[in-house]
């Protein structure tokens, strides 16, 4: 658990961060989201200490942060950046290898760690370990980097705007990466965004920040249906909200009984992508199916527009 | 807990600035060295003079204050105005009481002693040039305002000069004896330096142009200069001879306008080669540098290939070549002092016949005027390159 | 093997020739030297000269070196940063003197002999040094400095395991400028009585003999070029293991 508490940073006059408070809960994803200097990444940054508050107490595990010197504090939480900032001069295997050198772990562990994360993240050891990061794709640097970050296994995850640098289709692709691994070890991450739709899509809780204060801190489904002021709801795009509100459930949750035609859907599909498709292929209903191919029921395009409607 | 408290109400001038415990450490060990030396005649050993000797009674006690007003200005962080008017000031005294000092000091009726000034003078100037440059370098001064006070301290040095408050210094005995022949060498001097810059730009801009433009000469032409500029300078002077008095003995005429394996005329040709990889590579990098949409509209307009190069390309690339040009004047200004050594004159006349006859003096008389021209030169293409770009 | 490592190979094979057998090259040289003149240098063995001007070289490069990265170092932490805007200054302003000027200036304080060369080589050997390292470590790649930061690194192990590593080509580059700068003055440093290859070439001027001028000037020029070649040779390999473009 992260207890953020009362917490400013001021650089000279000017409050970067404005007497923030927010309590991050263990094993879930909060995605920090705001305009370029609404204090987003510096307030991701108090949390291991690469900025320290003005003001204020952030705990980690009802622990205060500097009751420990920053370089050992840091080595406990994992950090992915933008751009991934892999050192150059070492090969993949020495860069994740990074915290746990600094943490003294023996040769063999390490080396048995950065094959573990190699092949975790669908990097053959054998062809990346001994790669320099310049002979790598955009998407492998990446993966590296967030392997880097995770290589001593901290309980906590910050990135910051970690899919920043990544064409569309590869970033798609390494959102549900770490969504995979983030249900697999349960790790606390902490992400910066500016983009509102990969905050709902990889957001347990999204906080929205503005001017350095916190305007909102709400699972998505109610910062898409009560956004707390003008600005969230600009930042969500008016014209997107009932898309967004989709995009938030599977079809399986809603799944009718009743007979339909035509191609079926897979129950793990979005509402959103459902409601496509239905659009699409003109349909007024279409079967819902599971990953084995049974028939479960169907979904009707009038359900759909329904449940795209503000909550009340 | 009070030392911290009192800390903290302390004004901000009053504590101890970094930078200036180590230039007042150098003043304090200047103050302590001898000022002067008094030497028997040109070439002996000198003996220690202190500034109360050289400035006996009150000019010396008032110069020691001021000296230590600025070791305090430095300590402390004061305003940099208020470092600059100290330093400033320290600087123009040192250099017109050394020279009073100098007069005090000689001994009457005894044209064989000398006076120069020894290891405290040089470290109190030291202190204070550091103190100069380090506000100089915080003020940010535009290129105008650098060049005006290189104007200004031309001017000082000149008046000091003119006003012989300097001559009975050993540097200016020397030059006394040899005014004539300092002038001619500063003649050469200048001439081999600029002429062959001059050249330089000549060949080297073309030469660069080509280069950029065929991509399989520009490394090989780059390769070969960069060889040229890594041989050192006397070696290449003297590897000129054989081909330069080839050249004489063989092309008719060429010996009577003066070329010879010995002299001016092996110098130029190797201080020409010394600048062509500068002036040549830094016009290629300049070039490289022109954005391609500039090039790209200018021949959506319809110039010719020529046009673009004159009235587009190069003058976008020249801040660029003009860097390149500033390095080689400044490289050959200190180069050119080499070519003495092979009879090609210049103000390293004085500092190898120095150095032959052991007379110090007569060393700094060639070195100082080399120093004074290439710094001054740095400073003026610095200003004009940052004019233009 | 490439054309380019055959001619350096080449170059090495014949200096050493000369160095080793100069009396093989009496043939050629005599072509230089005027009747009755000594066609090769006899006032000192050409090895042993070659060796002390490399090794007066080496000792000043060597401790410029440390003393301008450990300098270089200071002044880009934290509690050096005061120093930072004089030191560009410095280093900036220092290389306009021209180095013989440093070299005649050593003289007056230190005397004749190999003594002043060194410490002259010494002293201007530490601005390029100097500058490159400031150059190497205030351009480093912010990312890759807050991933550093970021992973738990203390102060120290930044500097050795991050800074140091990804600056050493820029540093490299700085020693190349030094060293052969160095060669150069050394070569003058023979004015002052220090024992180096300048001696054969001044002979030569003093006596009026091309022959002995040629020598010295070809050791001179070809030992300049090869260890020029060679340090610029490991910059590149430096520079190509980190995935970036060749510093000219």
């Amino acid at each position: 658990m992260i207890e953020i508490d009362g917490v400013s940073k001021a650089y000279g006059d000017n409050l970067a961060v404005n007497d923030v408070s927010l309590t991050i809960q263990p094993h879930t994803i909060c995605a920090v989201v705001g305009t370029s200097g609404s204090g987003k990444t510096t307030l991701m940054r108090m949390i291991n200490r690469l900025v320290e508050p003005t003001s204020g107490q952030i705990r980690i595990d009802s622990e205060d942060v500097t009751a420990v010197p920053a370089h050992e504090l840091r080595r406990r939480i994992g950090y992915a950046i933008q751009g991934n900032g892999l050192f150059p001069h070492k090969n993949v295997g020495q860069n994740i290898a990074t915290v746990p050198r600094l943490l003294g772990w023996n040769e063999k562990r390490i080396s048995a760690r950065v094959d573990e994360l190699l092949e975790l993240f669908q990097l053959d050891p054998h062809m990346f370990r001994d790669r320099m990061p310049h002979e790598l794709s955009g998407g492998q640097q990446q993966r590296v980097g967030v392997a880097r970050a995770l290589a001593a296994k901290p309980n906590i995850l910050l990135m910051d705007e970690p899919f920043g640098a990544l064409d569309p289709v590869i970033r798609t692709r390494a959102q549900d990466d770490l969504l995979a691994i983030q249900q697999r070890f349960g790790t606390t991450i902490v992400l910066v965004t500016h983009d509102m739709e990969e905050a709902i899509h990889l957001g347990d809780r999204i906080a929205v920040m503005d001017e350095g204060k916190l305007v909102q801190f709400a699972p998505p489904a109610e910062i898409i249906g009560n956004p707390a002021s003008d600005f969230v709801a600009e930042l969500l795009g008016p014209s997107d909200r009932a898309f967004r509100l989709l995009s938030l459930s599977r079809l399986a949750d809603h799944v009718e009984s009743g007979e339909a035609t035509g191609e079926p859907l897979p129950s793990t599909a979005s509402l959103r992508d459902a409601y496509s498709e239905l659009l699409w292929s003109g349909r007024t209903a279409a079967p819902v199916v599971t990953a084995a191919g049974d028939v479960i029921g169907r979904i009707r395009l009038e359900s759909l527009t329904r449940l795209a409607m503000a909550p009340k | 807990m009070t030392d911290v408290t009192n800390l903290r109400d302390r004004p901000a001038w009053l504590t101890l600035d970094k930078l200036g415990v180590l230039i007042a450490l150098i003043a304090v060990a200047g103050l302590a060295l001898p000022f002067a030396l008094l030497k028997a005649n040109r070439i002996v050993p000198g003996e220690a003079r202190g500034i109360l000797d050289g400035l006996p009674g009150g000019p010396g006690f008032l110069f020691l204050a001021l000296l230590i007003a600025c070791i305090l200005a430095a300590l402390l962080r004061v305003p940099n105005l208020v470092k600059l008017g100290a330093s400033a000031t320290a600087l123009l005294a040192l250099f017109l009481l050394i020279g009073v000092a100098a007069s005090n000091l000689m001994p009457p009726e005894n044209n064989y002693a000398r006076v120069s000034p020894s290891s405290g003078f040089w470290l109190l100037v030291f202190a204070n040039s550091l103190m100069l440059a380090d506000v100089l370098t915080r003020l940010r001064l535009g290129p105008w305002i650098r060049i005006g006070i290189l104007l200004g301290v031309c001017v000082v040095v000149t008046l000091l000069l003119w006003s012989g408050s300097w001559n009975d210094l050993s540097i200016l005995q020397e030059y006394a004896t040899r005014s004539r022949a300092f002038w001619q060498e500063a003649r050469t001097h200048i001439l081999l330096t600029f002429g062959s810059v001059a050249a330089a730009i000549l060949v080297g801009i073309p030469m660069g142009v080509l280069c950029y433009r065929r991509k399989a000469l520009r490394a090989a032409v780059l390769n070969v200069l960069n060889i040229v500029q890594t041989i050192p300078s006397i070696a290449l002077f003297g590897l000129l001879i054989a081909p330069m008095a080839w050249i004489a003995a063989t092309i008719p005429g060429a010996s009577a306008i003066g070329i010879s394996g010995i002299g001016t005329a092996p110098a130029l040709v190797a201080l020409f080669a010394y600048s062509l990889l500068p002036v040549v590579s830094n016009t290629v990098v300049g070039l490289l540098g022109v954005s391609a949409a500039a090039v790209d509209a200018a021949r959506g307009m319809g110039m010719t290939r020529r046009q673009r190069m004159l009235g587009v390309e190069l003058p976008l690339a020249f801040p660029v070549i003009l860097t390149g040009i500033r390095i080689v004047l400044v490289q050959n200004i200190g180069l050119a002092t080499i070519a003495a050594l092979i009879g090609g004159g210049g103000f390293g006349v004085f500092v190898f016949q120095g150095i032959g006859q052991t007379a110090m003096d007569l060393v700094l008389l060639g070195a100082v005027p080399t120093v004074a021209l290439a710094f001054a030169a740095a400073v003026v293409l610095d200003a004009v390159v940052e004019m233009i770009s | 093997m490439t054309i380019g490592n055959l001619i350096r190979l080449l170059v090495l094979a014949v200096l050493i020739a000369l160095l080793m057998r100069p009396d093989l090259f009496a043939g050629f040289f005599a072509l230089f030297a005027k009747p009755g003149q000594p066609v090769i240098y006899n006032q000192g063995n050409l090895l042993a000269i070659t060796i002390s001007h490399l090794l007066i070289v080496a000792i000043a490069v060597l401790g410029s070196t440390m003393v301008a990265v450990g300098l270089g170092i200071l002044v880009t932490r934290p509690a050096g940063a005061e120093f930072l805007p004089l030191s560009r200054a410095i280093a900036n302003i220092g290389q306009t003197f021209p180095p013989v000027a440093v070299l005649a200036l050593a003289v007056p304080v230190l005397g004749f002999g190999t003594g002043p060369t060194l410490v002259a080589l010494f002293l201007y050997g530490l601005l390029p040094v100097f500058e490159n390292t400031l150059t190497g470590f205030t351009n480093l790649p912010p990312r890759v400095m807050e991933a550093a930061r970021g992973a738990g690194m203390t102060g120290r192990q930044r500097l050795l395991q991050v800074e140091l590593p990804l600056a050493l080509p820029v540093i490299l580059a700085g020693i190349r400028i030094s060293t052969v700068i160095a060669l150069a003055t050394a070569t003058i440093g023979s004015t002052v009585a220090a024992r180096t290859l300048g001696e054969v070439i001044i002979a030569g001027l003093l006596t009026g003999n091309t022959a002995f001028v040629l020598q010295g000037g070809l050791i001179v020029g070809a030992l300049a070029v090869l260890i020029y070649d060679a340090l610029s040779g490991l910059e590149r390999l430096l520079m190509a293991r980190q995935g970036r473009g060749v510093a000219r």
